[in-house]
């Protein structure tokens, strides 16, 4: 259960980036935050990793504050938490298998056999098996994401971020990514955290959603409520149940 | 003639090559030791870096900045008492390389800043995000991602020095531009002179040609 409370975020120099955000995200959950670009949700969705900290408020999972982490025991956290990017992240220089791999590294400063047959069945998960020695750039972009999941997956989390992870493919390998996401989140139980700008992703794979504006949340509850009847503008607006010309 | 020439000037040009070829790689690889070191920190400590330390990233961009203003030929004799202290002479091919480096850390941290700049911002957040640690960051992201870029700037690099090394002629380093300042221009012995810019020609080439062929076999962007 990861558990946000009271979270701000103010830049240095003033700029307010999240006011007051309060969340909770059940174990297993698929859960989406939505907003417009500029809505906070990238900020909102780091505070969860500690890649932004907090100015204000804290974020507890499974009863642990993790905003009081510094150090060693932050990158230990950091582990079970995993994260996805919409430009994927990969290391250009490394093989997709050595990109896999990378959270051994990072952990334990090597790669044992055990890990690499792991990294192996995770590709093969993904369907990338064969491109184990291939590097980054000889792969498509759905492709290069599905290499950045199995990565994800490296270290057994148990929650997955999701940074618009989708929104710099194409509508194929959007669906491709989005059900193997569903599929591992049934498969393993990991908490998923779609952030987005698109209400059909959500539509396809969260349970849940939280509606941001202005870095603050205007309306959260199930999707199926929250499709049948909006109530915040914002979420008017991104079911485009507003007349474009206003 | 060119058998005259030959009988007079080979030995002096082949020992001559052989000094520059000596300075040039001795003192470009000790400086990157220095360089590296630098230009990571500097890269770190950086506004937005993995680790901002504004005073010293501040204080260590002064540092690399005077040493880029002075003239070589200024550090050179500057730094003679140290070069003397240092290696036991302060003339000579062993006594141009203290110097050498002192001139050639600071470029080379500006290189490797810059190289490591270039990296995707994205895969060195997302090596964050597995946990890593910095070193761990540095070691198996940064500079693995940087190296082709990193190779780019030795050739940079080793083409400047090469232009140092002509200066340090002056204090009698020896190498091929001293032979140039010494027989080409103090005594018009002009054979001498298009000889040492033909070896300096082609020595420019075969660096740059090199660094090329590297930094492609090693790219896999």
């Amino acid at each position: 259960m990861i558990s946000i409370q009271h979270v701000c975020k103010t830049y240095p120099g003033g700029a307010q980036a999240l006011t007051d955000i309060c969340l909770d995200i059940a174990d297993g959950d698929i859960f989406g935050i939505i907003g417009m670009s500029g809505a906070g949700k990238s900020t909102l969705v780091r505070t969860i990793n500690l890649l932004e900290r907090p100015t204000e408020g804290k974020v507890v999972v499974d009863g642990q504050d993790v905003t009081a982490l510094h150090g060693a025991d932050l990158r230990t956290y950091r582990r079970r938490v995993a994260m996805i990017f919409q430009s994927f992240g990969l290391l250009a220089q490394k093989t997709v298998l050595d990109n896999v791999c990378f959270p051994y590294v990072a952990a334990n400063g090597k790669v044992s056999t055990q890990d690499r047959e792991h990294a192996l069945e995770l590709l093969e998960r993904v369907g990338l098996r064969e491109k184990a020695s291939s590097y980054p750039s000889q792969l498509s972009g759905g492709q290069q994401q599905r290499v950045a999941i199995a990565r994800a997956l490296a270290c057994n989390p148990e929650v997955i971020l999701c940074d618009e992870a989708t929104s710099a493919l194409d509508p194929k390998s959007t669906n491709t990514i989005l059900k193997l996401l569903r599929d591992i989140n049934r498969e393993t139980g990991v908490t998923i955290v779609v952030i987005t700008h698109s209400m059909d992703v959500v539509e396809k794979i969260c349970n849940n959603v939280a509606v941001l504006e202005d870095g603050c949340v205007v309306e959260q509850g199930s999707v199926a409520d929250v499709f049948a009847n909006p109530q915040a503008d914002a979420t008017k607006v991104l079911l485009g149940k507003v007349d474009w010309d206003a | 003639m060119l058998n005259e020439f030959l009988a007079e000037f080979a030995p002096l040009l082949t020992q001559g090559t052989i000094d520059t070829l000596v300075m040039l790689f001795a003192s470009t690889a000790i400086a990157y030791v220095f360089g590296v070191v630098l230009g990571v920190i500097l890269h770190l400590t950086a506004p937005g870096g993995l680790r901002p330390m504004l005073a010293l990233n501040a204080v260590l961009g002064w540092v690399v900045n005077i040493g880029r203003s002075l003239p070589f030929i200024i550090l050179l004799i500057a730094l003679m008492p140290m070069t003397q202290g240092l290696v036991g002479t302060s003339t000579g091919v062993r006594g141009v390389i203290p110097p050498l480096v002192v001139a050639t850390a600071p470029f080379v941290a500006r290189m490797i800043e810059q190289s490591l700049a270039e990296v995707s911002r994205d895969a060195v957040e997302a090596a964050e995000a597995c946990g890593a640690s910095i070193p761990r960051i540095v070691f198996s992201a940064l500079l693995p991602e940087a190296l082709p870029s990193i190779v780019r700037g030795i050739a940079v690099t080793l083409i400047a020095v090469l232009g140092y090394t002509a200066i340090a002629g002056a204090v009698g380093a020896g190498g091929l531009g001293d032979i140039a300042i010494r027989y080409g221009y103090y005594r018009y012995e002009d054979e001498a002179m298009i000889v040492t810019v033909i070896l300096l020609i082609v020595l420019v080439q075969v660096i740059q040609s090199v660094c090329d062929l590297i930094a492609r076999k090693i790219d896999h962007r």
